[in-house]
């Protein structure tokens, strides 16, 4: 009997659900873990398995795959590569664990990018991406009013959502200009597909305002957020709110393959081959972790990895084509929603910029680089470990986050002082 | 229905919710006090922020990873920094 997993996936949204899939129809023994209570993702969080539709289809056949264990609720806490197997030490409420893998397929997604502005710390204000998850873990928006604002697709999947669910959306506040956006719009139609999802979204949005070229100045409220002021050309615009969902993109989430030592692109996603093969033998990786580009990206390349991982290269013969759309749509995102200094808040002084430490832009304004901020400020020193601050740092003051370390997720003390047991395959 | 309670105020929620979707159905948005004394709530809802963090059963957890089950005793990090 072997303590070794042929495969682990890490991260259990559409790219790592089909990865595993994949890999074990390929005949492996799969283990696939995420930090949330159930598989899905953030793009599928809530969906059920055997439900109508592609998410429904994939987690039933996940769930019934004799060749694959799901773990959820385990964190990632640290991961060391070797050279035939890797380490990979997990917690859950069942304690520190360790994991030996032959191969892992890295899908950890992205996180939401937020930049400070006055009052974005006021409960109330949350991530765009962030209210979604919130109603779909039950959070009820009927009758609430909600402003959505910062920049990216996501805006509009958000608001169209949150509207569905019975929220008065008063306003999609973008920083990209109206061009721009109508350029991502058509080369989203040119997909496959993409025209129809294009069309029930811009259905379910009739009636609310979409404001292309406007900024975020500042939040109100006392103990809550109660208004939220927008920057409309020379105009500005206070609107009354219950709640304010903004977001400025996503950010690769590589602090695990950081550990592994995957190489990282100059936009700080992991570095891929055409077959999902990072820099680190036996690593591969998959979806927004290798650069943001949606769910069809995103299911796409899990299938290549899982295909690559497994030895399965005769299911490839279509990929790269695929691949190359989905790569041209990618370029055309990043173009579109390209962050404008002219069009992003502007914190004052007194803005808090890392929230776990109370560090304000004042005290940050004179460092010249990450390090040197940390260490005399201790910005993104707090619970969070600069997963808010580091993207927010990068891009109000173009420092590179850097010093990823174990353990990257807060665990109880009692899980270090105990003696890790090794999760092996049934 | 889980029933548990907020802050001593006993509600029930839908199975499947998580806690954080429970507290602030009930109003209790604000869910600490930041070093410097300001009220802050939940941030990305997915794990990354930590904003959410509040004792469920003596356990100071994310909340928003935490689903609710029947019985749990939930405590905003507001009300137990109270108690010092």
């Amino acid at each position: 009997m072997t303590s070794e997993w042929e495969v682990v996936v890490v991260g259990a949204g559409p790219a790592g659900l089909t990865a595993a899939l994949v890999a074990a129809q390929g005949g492996l023994q799969v283990l696939l873990l995420d930090a949330q209570p159930g598989p899905g993702g953030q793009i599928w969080r809530g969906a059920a398995a055997g439900q109508k539709g592609a998410a429904g289809d994939l987690l039933r056949e996940v769930a019934s795959h004799p060749a694959i264990t799901v773990l959820s609720g385990a964190e990632v806490v640290a991961a060391e590569a070797g050279g035939r197997t890797h380490l990979l030490s997990v917690t859950s409420a069942a304690g520190l664990r360790h994991l030996h893998a032959e191969r892992i397929i890295l899908a950890t997604g992205a996180t939401e990018r937020f930049l400070p502005f006055d009052g974005w710390t006021l409960p109330g204000v949350v991530g765009a991406g962030g209210l979604q998850a919130m109603h779909k873990g039950g959070l009820d928006v009927r009758g609430r009013r909600v402003v959505v604002a910062g920049s990216g697709p996501l805006l509009l999947a958000v608001a169209a959502g949150l509207r569905r669910a019975g929220a008065r959306v008063l306003a999609v506040a973008e920083q990209a200009s109206l061009p721009d956006v109508a350029a991502f719009g058509m080369a989203a139609a040119r997909l496959p597909g993409k025209s129809r999802e294009a069309l029930a979204l811009a259905t379910g949005l009739l009636g609310v305002p979409y404001w292309a070229d406007c900024a975020v100045v500042s939040a109100g409220g006392q103990d809550q957020l109660q208004s939220v002021t927008l920057r409309r050309g020379r105009r500005e615009i206070t609107l009354d709110c219950d709640w304010l969902a903004v977001g400025f993109g996503l950010v690769p989430e590589t602090r695990v393959a950081a550990l592994l030592g995957c190489p990282l692109d100059g936009a700080g996603a992991v570095q891929v081959s055409a077959w999902g093969a990072t820099g680190v033998p036996g690593v591969y990786a998959a979806g927004e972790v290798c650069g943001i580009g949606g769910v069809d990206g995103a299911l796409l390349e899990g299938f290549v990895a899982g295909c690559a991982a497994s030895g399965q290269m005769e299911r490839l013969r279509d990929a790269p084509r695929r691949a190359a759309l989905q790569r041209r749509f990618q370029r055309v995102l990043e173009r579109s929603f390209a962050l404008r200094p002219d069009r992003l808040p502007t914190p004052s002084p007194t803005t808090v910029v890392c929230r776990c430490e109370d560090v304000r832009h004042g005290q940050l304004q004179p460092f010249t680089d990450w390090t040197a901020a940390k260490l005399q400020t201790r910005c993104g020193m707090g619970a969070c470990q600069g997963r808010v601050c580091g993207p927010a740092c990068e891009t109000v003051y173009g420092w590179r986050f850097g010093g990823v370390r174990a353990p990257l997720a807060p665990l109880p003390l009692a899980h270090l002082l105990e003696d890790p047991s090794t999760l092996g395959p049934p | 229905m889980p029933e548990l309670t907020l802050d001593g105020l006993r509600v029930t929620a839908r199975p499947g919710t998580t806690v954080l979707a429970a507290l602030q159905n009930a109003g209790l948005s604000p869910l600490r006090r930041s070093l410097s004394g300001e009220p802050r709530g939940a941030l990305c809802g997915m794990g990354t922020c930590s904003e959410c963090r509040a004792v469920v059963d003596g356990v100071t957890v994310r909340t928003c990873l935490t689903p609710v089950r029947n019985g749990q005793d939930v405590r905003r990090l507001l009300e137990v920094n109270r108690d010092f």
